[in-house]
């Protein structure tokens, strides 16, 4: 079974890291040090960690386990994201104490789940990690002090989730009774088409579905608003990005055999656009800004699907940067509302008003996160963008390239208003308290806009590398490997 | 040409550098006094470009690759299309700033910065030659404009912010389209390349309306011009005045850079459409012109009016009518900008723009009328004025087309002298309700509106120099047009075609 410890150094850290955290969350409460103190460490050095092997590559446990530059460059982000996300929760307000470490911990478990996933290429194997990642988080949504809307976001992302699982694993069992195996370098050389094998694909559109629900695809997206707005912020900024990375690695590698003209793929063509156009026409109308977020990713799932449905190495490198941009960018706006809302509230967008003077820091992060999201340039948003449109233009899904940028003419009147409320609008006289502008808060919010303008402004070195995985993700279909 | 560093992104650079110096600085006047030295100094660091040459090449071209996957370049270069723009665009920065020295009460510092920020990306667009890093500039100087609007324009401003970033952004999404798809097609984003090819009629049908939207919402052409007057109305002086001098020219340097060159087949075909909607933009544009009583807003649809000349001009595809186009942008560029500034010295003493509020101005304020007459005259094109050369050009390259064209534009001519008239006699000569107390011009009023009233004689009576400039440009585009034109409609049956893609697409959706 050839078991390579080297080659998962990043996951067996992070298996300890979660190790660490369970003792302490079955200590006594008064252990010192304080979780929030170590653990940004305890992360941070994950993502160095997770960097540091990103030229592994190699098979184990009977091939099911493939560490290549695909993977590689997902366990960065989410590495990153998780490092990202820990130092956000370190002043949630609306956790009780006590449950502290056990909070971090179920971050943790997801995290691994999600780092085991991006390395999975055969589905059980899929279907236990994204079990793994999608449990701990489960647990997390309720953990919102008092808060009866956490309590019943918990329970629907449960529902769906299960459900979604449940039909997951229903189309499994199609694929796996028609084509005879689960590993998705042979399942790449079988025939695909409906015609010839339609209970192999109905099997596939299900197993997808639990991608979609991960990814809050349309229509498996109906949680994702509500649980935004139910979760705290912090957990909200969690299941915003990190589970989606997961669904994208999936998808992209999965996608090196969904060839373009397949039904499968046009049935992705047709739920991509369906899902940007509904997404940004819902968020169009909504006042809370995390619901506002909520149906934005709903959108940015859509716009993923045109670079997996081009079928080429590119198209797949660009929707493996895009995820990664939103990533950055999400993480980035949720910082913001995070350090906003101080006490742990749900921020409406009036409550922006006048942001540029009570925080200007902030203020400018969130325009740089507002106008990523919207894909101007110079942000990573825009080269996302433009590099999904260009490898998708002339692989016929031309329409969808054309609802793409037309949705993003839709989508700008909500993220301007992101902004309008920050810099042009006046501050009311409220209640509320004011946002968070200490060191944390400011360098935090700066050093992510930071990333968002550079790599916008120099994406070379990052997209190179998103190629080499996904040619290295061609190049093994090709030979059927 | 060599000057041993690279001029154009000097140029482009130093505001945005500057801009970030702004952050220091703490008392209002001495950031404006940083502000007027920092477009001082862009100015001279402009003055490599007297060493432009007057041919057809693109000069101080400068070529680093951004991100060689995808062939996108850091590729900048004038001609003589763009240079006058690059020229207008400087110039116009320190008058922007004069003429907001006391306009401008609040947030003094962020002003600023914006009016920098936008002369840099303004400045790119200008300077862009691959087709991304156009759209990039082009972009960039989305947010500055919508901040000008938007924080310190009049009581309406919600509204005319909005609409201003809403339809320059919608148009500009398909321009990305088109872009991509000149890159899939053409191999390269480089525009000097992509010139050199041909592409299928089809292409350059879908091209031309997708790059054509976005640039006639710019301009704005007629059924796309509703957000000017309002944001025109709305934003403070200065910009107003960049709106006007600059970025109305950006649409049409567009077609002038991209519709043409990139798709001469589908220019030519789409011609008389054009030329129908320049046509009805100079005649909707003076008429509404005419019923207006708010100084602004008639100045913002004279607009219309004028860009409509210059689509009209390049739509003509001859060397008179191209040569009037460029030329009434230059001209539309420093009149409407003198104008927008006035309107602005004039609002700072009666704080109102209702032409009511503000008669009677001959005997109180002279210096100023005399400005804004000057300004009205080159604004219909007075002989003797720039607006004059502009204007003869487009009538004589309209006449050498067709006779019903040339006269087509009379009416047009007539309705800007019958406006000007009309807003410039009653504020001349109308009874003053409070003028007696407004100081007339003062130093720096003076000095702002002296510099384009130089130069609205200056190219009125010797155009020659700016001819030299940019003929060898022209005459290089519509020769390659001329040979590029070449479209056979018979078999090609544009709409056929048009109804076909359109209908394979449905069909593929389904």
């Amino acid at each position: 079974m050839n078991f390579n410890l080297s080659l998962i150094v990043p996951e067996f850290y992070y298996l300890c890291l979660v190790i660490a955290l369970m003792i302490q969350s079955l200590g006594s409460r008064e252990w010192k040090p304080l979780v929030e103190k170590w653990i940004p460490f305890g992360a941070g050095l994950g993502f160095f960690v997770t960097i540091a092997g990103f030229g592994l590559h190699g098979t184990m446990f009977w091939d099911v386990y493939k560490v290549d530059m695909m993977s590689q460059f997902f366990k960065i982000a989410i590495a990153f994201g998780f490092f990202v996300t820990s130092i956000n929760a370190a002043r949630q307000s609306t956790l009780d104490e006590g449950k502290r470490s056990d909070y971090y911990m179920m971050l943790g478990f997801s995290t691994l789940g999600l780092m085991i996933l991006s390395s999975c290429v055969e589905l059980v194997t899929i279907y236990l990690a994204l079990e793994l990642a999608s449990y701990s988080l489960y647990a997390t949504i309720p953990l919102r002090a008092k808060s009866k809307g956490a309590a019943e976001a918990g329970l629907k992302y449960i529902m769906f989730g299960a459900v979604a699982t449940a039909l997951s694993l229903y189309g499994l069992s199609y694929i796996m009774a028609s084509q005879h195996t689960t590993f998705i370098a042979e399942l790449a050389t079988k025939n695909w088409h409906f015609a010839d094998n339609p209970m192999a694909v109905a099997g596939l559109c299900l197993f997808l579905g639990g991608m979609f629900f991960k990814l809050a695809l349309f229509p498996f997206h109906f949680w994702c608003p509500d649980v935004y707005q139910g979760a705290s912020n912090e957990t909200a900024a969690f299941v915003a990005t990190l589970p989606k990375m997961g669904a994208v690695i999936i998808l992209v590698r999965m996608a090196a055999f969904i060839k373009p003209g397949l039904e499968v793929t046009t049935l992705l063509a047709v739920l991509g656009a369906c899902s940007m156009t509904y997404g940004n026409l819902a968020a169009l109308a909504q006042k809370d800004i995390k619901r506002l977020l909520g149906f934005s990713s709903v959108a940015h799932a859509g716009y993923i699907m045109v670079g997996l449905v081009s079928g080429t190495p590119e198209g797949l490198a660009a929707a493996a940067f895009y995820a990664l941009a939103y990533l950055v960018m999400n993480l980035l706006v949720f910082w913001i509302v995070s350090r906003i809302a101080v006490d742990g509230r749900n921020l409406l967008l009036s409550d922006l008003n006048g942001l540029y003077k009570k925080a200007p820091v902030l203020a400018f992060s969130l325009a740089a996160g507002a106008f990523a999201l919207v894909g101007l340039p110079p942000t990573m948003g825009f080269m996302g963008k433009f590099f999904l449109i260009t490898s998708a233009w002339d692989h016929g899904y031309n329409w969808l390239v054309i609802t793409l940028v037309v949705n993003s003419a839709i989508a700008i009147y909500y993220y301007l208003s992101l902004f309008r409320h920050a810099f042009t609008e006046d501050a009311t006289p409220e209640l509320t308290p004011d946002p968070d502008t200490s060191w944390y808060a400011s360098v935090g919010a700066g050093m992510l806009a930071a990333t968002v303008l550079v790599i916008g402004i120099l994406p070379a070195p990052l997209f190179n590398f998103a190629i080499a995985a996904g040619n290295s993700l061609f190049g093994i279909v090709a030979t059927g490997h | 040409m060599n000057f041993g560093y690279p001029v154009l992104t000097l140029l482009i650079a130093f505001p945005v550098f500057a801009a970030c110096g702004l952050f220091f600085l703490r008392s209002p006047q001495v950031v404006r006094m940083f502000t007027f030295a920092v477009s001082i100094v862009e100015l001279l660091l402009a003055v490599p470009l007297f060493g432009y040459t007057p041919n057809a090449d693109f000069q101080f071209v400068e070529k680093i690759d951004w991100v060689h996957q995808w062939g996108l370049q850091y590729y900048l270069g004038v001609d003589g299309i763009s240079i006058l723009m690059v020229w207008l665009t400087l110039a116009v920065l320190p008058l922007c700033v004069m003429c907001s020295w006391t306009y401008i009460g609040k947030r003094v510092k962020e002003f600023h910065f914006c009016l920098l920020f936008m002369t840099s990306a303004v400045l790119g667009v200008f300077c862009a030659l691959d087709l991304v890093l156009f759209y990039v500039f082009w972009e960039a100087m989305l947010i500055p404009m919508y901040l000008l609007i938007a924080v310190w324009g009049g009581d309406d401003r919600k509204y005319a912010s909005i609409k201003f970033f809403l339809y320059t952004l919608a148009g500009s999404t398909l321009l990305l389209a088109a872009i991509v798809a000149f890159r899939i097609t053409g191999g390269t984003f480089s525009i000097p390349d992509l010139m050199q090819q041909n592409f299928s009629f089809r292409f350059q049908f879908w091209a031309f309306l997708a790059m054509a939207l976005a640039f006639a919402i710019k301009v704005p052409m007629f059924p796309f011009h509703t957000w000017l007057p309002a944001a025109h109305v709305q934003a403070p002086s200065a910009g107003s005045v960049i709106l006007a001098a600059v970025l109305l020219k950006m649409g049409t340097y567009g077609f002038l850079r991209f519709c043409l060159p990139l798709t001469p087949a589908a220019s030519e075909y789409f011609a008389p459409m054009m030329i129908a909607i320049s046509i009805a933009s100079i005649l909707y544009g003076g008429a509404i012109a005419l019923g207006q009583t708010d100084i602004k807003k008639l100045v913002a649809y004279s607009s219309v009016g004028h860009m409509g000349f210059v689509t009209l001009g390049i739509f003509l595809f001859n060397q008179r009518g191209v040569e009037g186009a460029l030329f009434q942008m230059l001209n539309h560029g420093i009149v409407t900008g003198a104008l927008f500034m006035m309107i602005g010295a004039v609002y700072e003493r009666s704080h109102s723009r209702d032409i009511a509020k503000n008669m009677g101005l001959g005997k109180y304020l002279p210096a100023f009328m005399f400005f804004w007459g000057f300004m009205a005259l080159a604004s219909f094109g007075f002989p003797g004025t720039n607006g004059f050369v502009g204007e003869i050009l487009v009538f004589v390259g309209a006449f050498q087309q067709s006779t019903i064209l040339g006269f087509l534009l009379v009416p047009g001519a007539l309705l800007a002298a019958a406006y000007m008239f009309r807003v410039s006699l009653k504020m001349a000569w109308g009874k003053p309700s409070t003028a007696k107390a407004w100081r007339d011009l003062n130093a720096r009023e003076w000095v702002y509106l002296t510099v384009p009233a130089v130069f609205v004689l200056w190219i009125g009576l010797a155009p020659a120099p700016f001819f030299n400039i940019i003929d060898p440009s022209i005459k290089n585009l519509l020769g390659d047009f001329e040979k590029r034109k070449v479209a056979h409609l018979e078999t090609e049956q544009p709409m056929q075609t048009a109804a076909g893609d359109l209908f394979r697409a449905v069909a593929v959706k389904q």
